[in-house]
């Protein structure tokens, strides 16, 4: 091995910085998984008797179920009995500012950087931070409310608006639809609602952070974002976790509507604990999120940068029902030492003249395995439909991989389907032509990095861009063109 | 300004250079010719210290300092530029990107501050008109798609913007036509002054006719075995190599 492989391999093996644990009395229910713990689930958070019946149903189709064993993941058999489902802070009462909020989780949100009280970074953005399971701070609720919008959390939402619950809740992914699915309906904690009326443009980026924070919680959350006709909603999501030894569970469920004329912007960065050098710990994470174009010239737009977790598996989808609706799709994924990411999107064209772009950026080092699977299926009917795919793959060093799998169905012979895919290596010659220059080998590695995930870092939110950047170790400043 | 003694330098356990001694003094154009495989461009990589090059053998001093101790980022923050003989592609950064952050880097090294962001643009837009480059040069990746003479051209254009002390050029003139031969050779002679030298690997006297050396230098399987004036050049031009050395006889 030359020494410019030592570099490269010395620049992947940076440590994972969010690793510290709050210690925070917790109120957890004891490992395992039965009616009585959903039903105790729901009794803590007070539900209406809808809901328990809902995740009693999902509960018997989940024991149905199978754990799917299709994507390009290896991973030791996740035992269901040994999790508990259930943890929140204790906090006496709800906290109704952020001054009521236990000082040290605000000092954890202060450590991995999250600006709760910095204002001046995320002005403007409102941050409903999801602690472990419970919502414990809303801020900026009262320019929302002048606006119309409802942002809150999941467990508020069923009691504040539980018409719209029970019209949208699992409309777009009902719990029979994927094992992973199926055990967050029944399970679930928390999450964040919004609901944007007709009509109305959000006047500002709403936010989540979630956390992963005591031991041995699988974590559950749920999201449901509604945008009425002619609206306009942009959502960030971002997750850190501290180190752990055990893997953790992490099984979310997002369901996103879009009615005539609404646009949602999802985007998502997400660093949960990967796990060390040689794989141990790291989160195992199993998302099903997908959006629905309801109404014509709907729009959904997806975008990720995900750098952690030991297990990805997550696959962000757009059902294209409406006329003239358009999905998006533009994808980030970094695995290094032994992360194993399968991530991709679903496109499934069924209005006319729906239109779909997937951009997806692999970036492998280390040990990691990436893959791509992506399915673009255009159903009968669906008169001039049009997608455009581009994968593009980074290896750095030798012993990573990169994978590809595109699925296309086409019904539809009006169709047009565009599909493009690369890979390339950070070669030893490009490192040195940059060392030449005066750079160091870090600096390159992060300047072709970046130039390689530049069209879908353009698409996150300016925060989140930064952010983004940090993660990779990047500095984008002057990169035009 | 530089000193090479004695080097002797490996690749893949292969020795290539068996003993190169050469003086450059500040100002000075040297040209080194020879045939294929000679290790022209070995000792421009050993210079620049390129991984893979293994010293063996000798010293280098630069300007007072030991230079095969330094990285290679160092010795380019120090002022040594290798004009590539195969300019490599950097898809997705952009040409005017690299030129900032290389300039920033040497710039930082030398404890002054960041370029402005109007003089930088300024200055890089000057310098590529120079070259007869389009402006739109700047936003493509690097040499992404450019021709073999783009390619040649945007490394003089990086050596313009950086101003380098010593410069190494390894055939940047082949693959040039006769236009583009005359723009690299007045982008070089704009560069030439008092404090910087330059090494300039060729095969062709044509080069020599634009850009006058002090010293030519012929190398072969490893070794300077002559060395003299622009007229030497001349005479390797009309009778080859295999009259300084009948085994280079092809
Ligand atoms: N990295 C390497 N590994 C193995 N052999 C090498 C390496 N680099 C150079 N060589 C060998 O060393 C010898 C000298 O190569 P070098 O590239 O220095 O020649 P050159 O004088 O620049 O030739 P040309 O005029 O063709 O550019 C050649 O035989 C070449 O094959
Ligand atoms: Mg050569």
């Amino acid at each position: 091995m030359s020494a410019s492989q030592e570099q490269i391999d010395n620049l992947i093996q940076k440590e994972y910085k969010p690793g510290f644990v709050t210690d925070l009395e917790a109120d957890t229910l004891p490992p395992g998984l039965n009616e009585d713990v959903i039903r105790a689930i729901s009794a803590r958070k007070n539900e209406p008797p809808f809901m328990l019946a809902w995740r009693l149903k999902a509960y018997q189709q989940w024991l149905t179920m199978r754990e799917p064993d299709w994507a390009y993941l290896d991973y030791q058999a996740i035992d269901y009995n040994s999790i508990s489902y259930y943890s929140a802070p204790k906090v006496k009462e709800a906290p109704k500012s952020l001054n009521e909020v236990d000082p040290k989780l605000i000092e954890t949100y202060k450590k991995l950087g999250i600006p709760l009280h910095e204002q001046e970074r995320l002005a403007g953005v409102a941050v409903d931070a999801v602690f472990d399971s419970v919502s414990v701070a809303t801020t900026f609720k009262d320019k929302l409310k002048e606006a119309g919008v409802i942002f809150c959390s999941f467990s508020e939402a069923v009691h504040t608006h539980p018409e719209l619950i029970q019209q949208y809740l699992g409309s777009v992914v009902p719990p029979s639809d994927n094992f992973f699915a199926a055990l967050n309906a029944a399970v679930f904690s928390d999450g964040s609602f919004v609901f944007i009326p007709k009509g109305v443009r959000c006047p500002m980026e709403l936010s989540t952070y979630f956390r992963i924070n005591a031991a041995n919680t699988g974590q559950f959350e749920r999201t449901l974002i509604i945008a009425e006709e002619n609206t306009h909603v942009s959502y960030l999501e971002g997750c850190t976790a501290p180190m752990r030894d055990e893997n953790q569970l992490h099984a979310a469920v997002v369901e996103l509507i879009a009615l005539d004329h609404a646009e949602i912007k999802y985007s998502t960065v997400q660093n949960w604990y990967p796990g060390d050098e040689e794989g141990r710990g790291g989160i195992y994470n199993f998302v099903t999120k997908r959006g629905d174009c309801r109404g014509h010239h709907a729009k959904i737009s997806w975008t990720q940068v995900e750098t952690g977790s030991a297990i990805t598996w997550k696959y962000p989808s757009c059902i294209l029902r409406g006329d003239h609706s358009i999905g998006e799709f533009y994808s980030v994924a970094v695995s290094n030492h032994r992360q194993q990411a399968d991530t991709g999107t679903k496109m499934i064209h069924v209005g006319k003249n729906t239109k779909s772009t997937i951009i997806s950026k692999g970036i492998s080092a280390g040990r990691a395995e990436n893959t791509y699977r992506g399915q673009v299926k255009i159903l009968p009917g669906a008169i001039n439909a049009r997608n455009y795919t581009q994968c593009d793959s980074l290896l750095i060093g030798p012993k990573c991989g990169a994978h590809t799998f595109p699925y296309i169905e086409v019904k539809e012979p009006t169709a047009r389907l565009e599909h493009e895919a690369t890979t390339a290596k950070i070669s030893e010659d490009q490192l040195f032509f940059c060392q030449q220059r005066g750079l160091s080998a870090e600096d390159a590695v992060s300047m072709i990095v970046n130039g390689f995930c530049k069209q879908v870092f353009k698409e996150l939110p300016m925060e989140f861009a930064v952010e983004a950047q940090a993660l990779l170790g990047i500095s984008l400043e002057g990169s035009v063109g | 300004m530089l000193s090479i003694q004695n080097l002797e330098a490996k690749a893949d356990e292969q020795a290539i250079l068996k003993g190169i001694s050469l003086d450059i003094k500040p100002g000075e154009v040297h040209a080194i010719m020879g045939p294929n495989g000679s290790g022209k461009s070995t000792l421009s990589n050993s210079l620049a210290g390129r991984e893979g090059y293994q010293v063996t053998h000798g010293s280098v001093t630069y300007e007072g300092k030991d230079l095969l101790a330094m990285k290679p980022e160092e010795r380019a923050r120090e002022g040594i530029f290798l004009a590539f003989q195969y300019p490599v592609e950097i898809p997705g950064v952009s040409n005017i990107y690299l030129l900032k952050a290389a300039l920033n880097a040497i710039r930082k090294h030398h404890g002054q501050t960041e370029v402005d962001a109007m003089d930088f643009l300024q200055l890089v837009k000057a310098k590529i008109k120079s070259l007869s480059l389009d402006e739109q040069f700047l936003y493509r990746g690097v040499n992404e798609g450019f021709s073999g003479g783009e390619k040649k051209r945007n490394e003089i254009l990086q050596m313009a913007i950086l101003e380098p002390r010593l410069c190494i050029l390894d055939e940047t003139d082949s693959g040039l036509d006769i236009d583009a031969l005359k723009i690299v050779a007045d982008g070089v002679n704009a560069l030439r002054s008092p404090t910087r030298s330059f090494i300039m690997v060729t095969h062709y006297q044509r080069l020599l006719d634009y850009i006058k050396p002090d010293v030519v230098h012929v190398l072969a399987q490893g070794r300077i075995v002559k060395s003299g004036g622009p007229e030497l050049a001349l005479e390797l031009e009309a009778r080859g190599y295999g009259w300084i050395d009948p085994s280079l006889n092809h």
